[in-house]
C-alpha cells in the first residue's frame, strides 16, 4: 500500500509530503503518525508541506486532526513550508488551523519542537 | 513533465469522471494545467484548484459521483477557465443553508461550498431534491 514516509530524528518525528495526496493517503498518514508518536516516545511532530501547492479542507482538516491528536498524546506539531499562494487561499476558503503551529521551514520548525521539548 | 504537459494544445473543452479519490487528483491536475494555459497568476491557479478539489469532493461523496465539464474562455479579449459539476445524487433541498459556513450533513467542515463560492469569480449552483447538483464556477484573468 502506498504510503507517507515518515523519519524520526531524536525525539522528533518528520513528514515531507511531496506528492498531491489522495483522500485515503491522507488519513493511512493521519493514521501511521499517531500510531509512531506512541510506539517512538515522540514529543514532536513536523509536517513539512512545502512541496504542495494545494491544500483543500479536506487536507486541513486532516492538519487539524494531526495537531489534536498528538496533543492529546503529548506531542507538538509544527506545520511548515506553506506557500504564500497557499495561504491566501486557506484563509479565503475560511480555513484557519486553529491550534496548529507554524514556522516558517523546516530549520526553524525543528527549533521551535526542540526548544519545547527542552 | 508540467511544461511538457503545455506544449500540448489544451483541448477548448475537457470532461472528466469524478468517481474516486484518484479521479481528484486528476482533476487537480487538469484544472491546473487549464489555470496556467489561461494565464491565471500563482495565486489565481491556487484558489481555482482549490475550489474545484471542494467542489470536486461534493460530487464525490455528497452526490455519489459525476463528472467535471471543464472549459476555456475567452470573451472581449479576457481569458478565463470555467468548470462545471454535476451528479445525480439526492439534490440540496436548502441551498443558502448549504452556503453558510459550518454546515454540513457529511463529516466534512461544511466550508466546501461557500468557500468555492468566495475563490471563484462566477458561481452558479442548480440543484433540487431528487434532481442531482450542477454547480458551475468561473476564474478570470484581471486585465
Amino acid at each position: 500500500m502506498e504510503r507517507i514516509p515518515i523519519l524520526r530524528m531524536g525525539r522528533q518525528l518528520l513528514v515531507t509530503i511531496q506528492v498531491d495526496m489522495h483522500d485515503q493517503l491522507a488519513l493511512t498518514l493521519q493514521d501511521d503518525l499517531t500510531r509512531r508518536i506512541v510506539a517512538d516516545k515522540a514529543k514532536g511532530v513536523l509536517i513539512d508541506i512545502s512541496s504542495l501547492d494545494v491544500v483543500d479542507s479536506f487536507i486541513g482538516r486532516m492538519i487539524s486532526n494531526i495537531a489534536a491528536m498528538s496533543r492529546v498524546l503529548d506531542a507538538k506539531t509544527v506545520v511548515v513550508g506553506m506557500r504564500p499562494a497557499v495561504a491566501i487561499t486557506l484563509v479565503e476558503l475560511g480555513l484557519n488551523l486553529e491550534g496548529v503551529r507554524t514556522a516558517l521551514n523546516v530549520e526553524k520548525g525543528m527549533a521551535l519542537l526542540q526548544e519545547a521539548d527542552r | 513533465m508540467r511544461e511538457a504537459a503545455l506544449n500540448v494544445a489544451i483541448p477548448a473543452v475537457t470532461e472528466q469522471p469524478i468517481r474516486s479519490s484518484e479521479d481528484m487528483v486528476r482533476l487537480r491536475q487538469m484544472v491546473r494545467d487549464r489555470a496556467i494555459s489561461a494565464g491565471l497568476s500563482l495565486v489565481d491557479q491556487t484558489k481555482i484548484v482549490t475550489a474545484a478539489s471542494e467542489l470536486g469532493r461534493n460530487t464525490l461523496i455528497y452526490g455519489g459521483g459525476g463528472k467535471v465539464i471543464a472549459t476555456s474562455l475567452e470573451h472581449g479579449g479576457r481569458r478565463g477557465i470555467r468548470l462545471e459539476f454535476c451528479d445525480e445524487g439526492p439534490g440540496i433541498p436548502d441551498i443558502p443553508k448549504a452556503l453558510s459556513d459550518g454546515f454540513t450533513t457529511g463529516s466534512g467542515l461544511g466550508l466546501g461550498l461557500g468557500g468555492a463560492k468566495r475563490l471563484s469569480d462566477e458561481f452558479h449552483i442548480d440543484s433540487a431534491p431528487g434532481k442531482g447538483t450542477r454547480v458551475v464556477i468561473v476564474k478570470w484573468r484581471p486585465r
